[in-house]
Formats: structure tokens, C-alpha cells, sequence
């Protein structure tokens, strides 16, 4: 009776969103010519050149533009880790519990030592690369949180000192506040970043502060990300073992 | 069959599939009992929603807003970078959030010693 | 003419995945299945000229999502338990 009632909610929900679709021309210009500047989209793209000497326009809004509101997303991405740590609590004088039942092999092992540095210097290259490849932050302190997933699986001894992430992570975050309140006391606004030098488009020192705010938000990123994963699979397991067999 | 051009069914698998995502992530919400089902099924709404999004940005023809050396003057075939901004904030948020969900069904399944929500009687743990 | 063929498979692909993560009882399969609508998403993406969604896609819905699923089910329990599936009478009956 529920599932038929759940069916009705969803064709109805379903029609109507298509419905609706249906007036949004899928491909359609709907931001005008660019050089009009009618809309925000096409604000965007016609001034980031000018305005930030950044290639990727993406990093550009996300970094520069909406700085603030990636600040903002930091913040919830830092509570959600002190989150899951506090909801995942374990006492400090319960035995060390082993993060993996059994070893893991040896092919898995020597696999880990050998990508672990590669994929780290993948996701370095993603994030200081961010202004002008597709990339950024995000994407390359994910990356590295790869990385370091990779050696957490393999190595039951491998241990992340939890004080580094801190340090790692409250730098990154206060070398974001800072240069965006330096732009507050320079150019009046917060993030403004015309104090910096802007280079020329398409290298690599270009863009003032953004690849600086970047590397940072990846470095921020890479210690929240690990954190999670360490919290996540340090919990006991003393049910699985049971639990497989069902 | 003829009347369809290419760009009609285009629009009806994106649109469509991104629709129809969404709708069976909030069946699996509404219907399942398991919370990691629930959860699976948030997950699956936030993929939906970031597939419309993306292509409610999409232009014909379009490249992807990046002033590379051979793209400088294209400024006219860029897709909209706006929505773009949007959804990559969204997923990593989306992440953030489906990791607390987890460690609260991880809480609640220590406690309960079950993973149903039928079965769990009492609000308080 | 191309891409259209294209966006038409992976939109069946992705729904057919994304029926199969919510049918699936074992849930190990099921959170498989949910990194597989992650891994076509990031494609299209891709081909929908967004680079920048397509590489966190990657990253992060097919990594780190699904091994925090894989971890969140070894703490839990693997099989989703459908004694009292059809609902309400069934489960006053069984009480």
C-alpha cells in the first residue's frame, strides 16, 4: 500500500518535473553574447581574463568570484570531519584495536609503496595546476586522500599522526583567512586580490593569489579527506566477523 | 521515428535520466528499510541533481570554459561556467555529508545491533 | 549524431545501474553499483564540457564514497533482511 502511494508521489513529482524541464531547452544560449554582459554567466566569462589573468574560468568563480562561499564550504567539510570524530569516539584506553582483520597481500603491498608517491604527485600536479588545466583544489587533495586510502588498506601498521593533519589543515586554513582579510585592508573587499602581481594568462605564475588560495584549499582539502578515512576505518569491527558468515 | 533529430534525443536521455535518478534515489528513501540503502539512495538523488544541473549549463557545440592558448577567442562556444562552480562545491559536500550519515548508521547499529529502521523503537541512544 | 548514440547508452547504463544499486539485497554489490553510476556520471560529464565536475566525479564519487560505504558495511551487516518487507501487516502480525 505504501509502495503504490511512494509510485503515485514519484510519477506525480516525475510529471511535474518535466514538465518544468520541458520549458529548458537542452543546449539553448540562454546566457546571451558574452560581450553583451546581460547575464552572470557571461559577466564571467568576459572578465576573468581581464580581470584575474586565470585560464579556467571555473577556478576562477569558485576561487575568486565566490571565494567566500568556498570558505564557507571548507568550514562544513572541517565540522563534518570533528563530526564523524566525535560521533565515532573511541576511549583513549581501549586496547589498539588492528584496522584490518587480516593482512593484506603482498602484491597489494609492494603495489601501494610503488603508486603511493605517483598518485601524490598527481594530485600536487592537479591542485598547483588549477588555474589553468582543469583541477583544482579539491580535486587534488581527493586525489591524495586516494593516496593515503591506498596505504591505510595495505599497511595495518601505518599510522597518521593526527596532530600533523591538524597543523596541516589549520595552516591551509589560515593562509586562506589571511590573504582574503589582507585583500579586505588593501582593496576593500574580502579576497580582493589585485594587491598581487597578476602575470600573464596561460602560465604558471598567473592569477595573483589564486593558485596560493588553491594550493592551500588542497592541502586543507588532502588533511580533511584523510582524516575522514582514518576516523572511518579505525572503528571496531567486532561485529563483521559474525556477520560475514550469515 | 524521423521527426526526432539528434539533439531532441539528446535532451530526452539527459533530462530523462537525471529525472529519473532523482525519483528512484527518493523511492529507495521513502520504500527501503535499511539505513545504508537510505543512504544509498541520498547519494543517488545528489548524482541526479548534479547531472541536471550540469546540463541545464550546456551549450551546442560548446568547449569547456577554459582560455587555453587555442581557445582564447572562443569566448562565444563556452559553456555556461556557473552551474559548473555550483556542483563542484556540491559534491564534495555531498561526500562530507554521506560520510556523517554513515558514521551515524555505523552509531546506530552498534547500539541497536540492527540496521532497520522499523526495529529501531527508541528515539534515544 | 554521434554523441547523441553516446548520451542514449549511458543514460540507459546509468539507469540500469542505479536500479540495480537499490534492488541489489546484498548491499556490497549494491554500493558497487552506486560507484558505477559515479564512474558514468564522470564520463558524462565529461562529454558535457565540464572537465573540472568530471575529475571531482572521479575522485571523490568513485573513490572515496564508495569506500566509505565498503567500510560502513563491514561495520555493520552485508545483507539487507527482507522478513517484513511488504510492510505494516506483516510486521504487526509477526509482533
Amino acid at each position: 500500500m505504501k509502495r503504490f502511494l511512494v509510485i503515485f508521489l514519484m510519477l506525480a513529482l516525475g510529471f511535474y518535473l518535466i514538465q518544468a524541464l520541458h520549458f529548458v531547452p537542452f543546449g539553448a544560449n540562454r546566457m546571451g553574447a558574452p560581450a553583451d554582459k546581460k547575464t552572470v554567466a557571461a559577466f564571467y566569462l568576459n572578465e576573468t581574463v581581464p580581470q584575474t589573468a586565470v585560464a579556467n574560468v571555473v577556478t576562477a568563480i569558485v576561487v575568486n568570484y565566490r571565494g567566500f562561499d568556498t570558505l564557507g564550504e571548507v568550514t562544513v567539510l572541517f565540522l563534518a570531519t570533528t563530526g564523524l570524530a566525535s560521533i565515532l569516539y573511541k576511549r583513549r584506553d581501549e586496547e589498539e584495536t588492528e584496522r584490518v582483520s587480516k593482512p593484506s597481500s603482498t602484491i597489494l603491498q609492494t603495489g601501494a609503496k610503488v603508486l603511493f608517491p605517483l598518485v601524490v604527485i598527481l594530485g600536487v600536479y592537479v591542485f598547483v595546476h588549477g588555474h589553468l588545466t582543469p583541477g583544482g583544489g579539491f580535486q587534488g587533495g581527493a586525489i591524495i586522500a586516494t593516496g593515503f586510502l591506498l596505504m591505510l588498506i595495505a599497511y595495518q601498521k601505518y599510522h597518521l599522526s593526527h596532530s600533523m593533519l591538524t597543523w596541516v589543515e589549520s595552516l591551509a586554513g589560515i593562509l586562506f583567512v589571511s590573504i582574503g582579510l589582507w585583500g579586505l585592508i588593501t582593496g576593500g573587499t574580502f579576497l580582493e586580490n589585485s594587491w598581487f602581481p597578476k602575470g600573464t594568462l596561460n602560465s604558471l605564475i598567473s592569477g595573483g593569489a589564486i593558485p596560493i588560495i588553491y594550493i592551500a584549499v588542497g592541502f586543507k582539502v588532502a588533511a580533511e579527506l584523510t582524516g575522514v578515512l582514518d576516523i572511518l576505518l579505525s572503528t571496531k569491527d567486532d561485529k563483521s566477523a559474525s556477520n560475514i558468515q550469515q | 521515428m524521423c521527426s526526432f533529430d539528434y539533439q531532441t534525443i539528446m535532451s530526452i536521455s539527459i533530462y530523462g535520466s537525471s529525472v529519473v535518478l532523482m525519483l528512484l534515489g527518493l523511492y529507495a528513501v521513502l520504500v527501503k528499510k535499511n539505513l545504508i540503502k537510505i543512504v544509498i539512495g541520498l547519494s543517488i538523488v545528489d548524482s541526479g541533481l548534479h547531472l541536471l544541473f550540469v546540463a541545464v549549463g550546456y551549450l551546442h557545440n560548446g568547449t569547456a570554459p577554459i582560455f587555453s592558448p587555442e581557445a582564447v577567442d572562443k569566448v562565444n562556444q563556452m559553456v555556461d561556467p556557473v552551474p559548473q562552480a555550483l556542483v563542484l562545491t556540491a559534491i564534495v559536500i555531498g561526500f562530507a555529508t554521506t560520510a556523517v550519515a554513515l558514521s551515524l548508521v555505523i552509531r546506530l547499529y552498534k547500539h541497536h545491533k540492527t540496521a532497520r529502521i522499523d526495529q529501531i523503537k527508541s528515539l534515544k541512544w | 549524431m554521434f554523441y547523441a548514440g553516446i548520451f542514449s547508452f549511458l543514460a540507459l547504463l546509468l539507469i540500469a545501474s542505479a536500479w540495480y544499486a537499490i534492488r541489489q539485497k546484498d548491499l556490497l554489490y549494491g554500493v558497487i553499483a552506486t560507484g558505477v553510476v559515479s564512474l558514468i556520471l564522470s564520463v558524462m560529464f565529461l562529454l558535457l564540457q565540464a572537465p573540472d565536475v568530471a575529475l571531482t566525479e572521479a575522485a571523490i564519487g568513485i573513490a572515496l564514497t564508495t569506500i566509505a560505504f565498503v567500510i560502513t558495511i563491514r561495520n555493520t551487516e552485508r545483507y539487507e533482511n527482507d522478513k517484513v518487507e511488504s510492510g505494516f501487516q506483516n510486521k504487526t502480525k509477526e509482533e
